[in-house]
């Protein structure tokens, strides 16, 4: 397609922007077509295509990859909504991948198996956005500072257990508070404290939030885990195993659609709730041994 | 005056402080008596699929609609304007518009998300320069009747596709003025309909 030349694909207001649109909304994982139509029938802002959803990665173990490139793109031509999909930790060749099916957003994910311990991919380098997770401000910072444009919460995916986004939801927002109320020249410290870009760290301490817009991940199974989420500052939700282990997945995509729009309105939560069927079975988050936690994959 | 931001979904916080910026202080509307008391309604960016399905869950389409239809002012951007079309090209299932203006939308009509970009546009009724315009999985229009007038267009492929329309009070953009940071496009919003609208 050719047009202006004066027109730029790939700045940052470009790539932020479609995160922008995506507040207030919830975003499913899917592993088929048809599972894709149910959410976006449900009210999904956004389907992130996948071929396991956490709860069986975690169940099945070995390494996980990113998807089948037939896989992703059945789920594209089957839904008008945008289409996520993820690739490991610093893996930038499957990123380019990604790029090259014209997914709508990559989510650089501690959920499959990690191909570079030491380092994130450049995201900089790349037209398609990424999203990233982060269980702090500092880690939140570092990934912005390598070109996410947008954040989510890491939470303990695959689990049921909304335990561990709460606490990574609410050490961010409390570390934000933090910046806000400091000196000037306190902050320069405080960058060497939470291992961030000290101008990033600036930017936050004077708008009182992250430069991107936060969502939220991690063992959301219910209505009201969403609208506790949407509470606590998160700009949106991400759903994963949640949906399709449940008894009725369409019933309960489209409840916790409704509980994050109206959030602060306990009745209509209430409603939302009402009638679901099972939801998914769920495993502590205490009793997965460290070593198997998702969210302590990446730096 | 009351100008509301429909709050269902999407980038709702951008056009209230758009609004501001302007020197109105806009509402967060959700509720069917909040946007019954509202005098003019902005549509935002958002995904038009939840957006359309949400309003009909909660009862509120046919408020939204017969209130456009008997006049209110209503401003709606990208997924704004496509809730603001006559007429959808390839809807999702069950996606609905609210209506307004005699046009044809078509959705993500540029591409996808790779192929989303910023420009600069010559807007008519808009002076000191073009305006910078944030495209965005967008649309565009395909096809208006003869009420519908042209603000700004965009040329690709050497045809030219309208991205900024109006027909009486009703206003729509496929571009996203609350995220570039140029507020001339909610003044006029405000100069040229809602104020005009009052008297």
């Amino acid at each position: 397609m050719s047009q202006n030349s004066s027109n730029e694909v790939g700045t940052a207001r470009v790539k932020r922007g479609m995160a922008e649109m995506l507040k207030g909304g919830v975003i499913m994982d899917v592993v088929n077509v048809e599972q894709a139509k149910i959410a976006e029938d449900a009210g999904a802002v956004a389907v992130m295509a996948l071929e396991r959803v956490p709860a069986d990665i975690r169940a099945q173990g070995g390494v996980s990859r990113m998807s089948d490139p037939d896989m992703i793109e059945a789920i594209q031509a089957a839904v008008s909504i945008p289409v996520m999909a993820k690739v490991r930790i610093g893996h930038f060749a499957e990123a380019q991948v990604i790029e090259s099916l014209k997914v709508d957003y990559i989510d650089e994910s501690e959920v499959l198996t990690p191909a570079d311990y030491e380092h994130h991919i450049d995201k900089w380098k790349f037209t398609i956005p990424f999203v990233c997770g982060a269980t702090n401000l500092g880690e939140a910072l570092r990934r912005i500072n390598e070109g996410a444009a947008m954040i989510r919460s890491k939470g303990e995916a695959g689990t049921g257990d909304v335990s561990n986004a709460t606490t990574h939801m609410r050490k961010i927002g409390s570390e934000i508070r933090r910046l806000t109320s400091m000196r000037e020249d306190e902050l320069y410290v405080a960058a060497k404290e939470l291992q961030a870009p000290y101008a990033l760290v600036k930017e936050v301490a004077a708008t009182g939030k992250l430069p991107v817009v936060l969502f939220t991940a991690g063992g959301i199974a219910t209505p009201a885990d969403a609208a506790m989420m949407m509470q606590l500052g998160a700009d949106g939700v991400f759903v994963g195993s949640g949906i399709f282990k449940s008894g009725d997945p369409a019933k309960r995509a489209a409840a916790v659609v409704k509980a994050t729009t109206y959030y602060t309105d306990p009745k209509i939560v209430a409603d939302a709730s009402r009638g679901l069927g099972e939801a998914m079975v769920g495993i502590n988050v205490a009793d997965i041994p460290v070593p198997h936690r998702l969210a302590e994959r990446g730096w | 005056m009351k100008v509301g931001v429909l709050a269902l979904q999407g980038d709702f916080r951008e056009h209230l402080l758009s609004l501001e910026n302007c020197g109105v202080t806009g509402l967060a509307v959700k509720r069917h008596d909040e946007i019954s008391q509202v005098d003019a309604l902005i549509i935002p960016g958002g995904e038009s699929t939840t957006i359309s399905k949400l309003a009909k869950t909660f009862g509120l389409f046919e408020l939204i609609r017969d209130r456009i239809s008997s006049g209110m002012p209503v401003y709606g951007s990208c997924a704004g304007m496509i809730l603001l079309s006559r007429e959808i090209i390839d809807p999702a299932s069950g996606q609905d518009s609210f209506g307004g203006l005699d046009i044809v939308v078509r959705r993500n009509a540029f591409g996808k998300q790779v192929d989303s970009f910023e420009s600069d546009l010559d807007f008519k009724g808009i002076e000191g320069g073009p305006v910078r315009a944030v495209f965005i999985r967008a649309p565009w229009v395909e096809s208006h009747g003869p009420e519908v007038e042209i603000l700004a267009s965009v040329q690709v492929s050497n045809l030219s596709h309208p991205v900024a329309v109006r027909q009486g009070n009703v206003f729509a953009t496929s571009f996203h003025p609350e995220i570039s940071g140029d507020f001339r496009v909610h003044k006029y919003f405000i100069d040229q309909i809602c104020s005009k609208a009052q008297k």
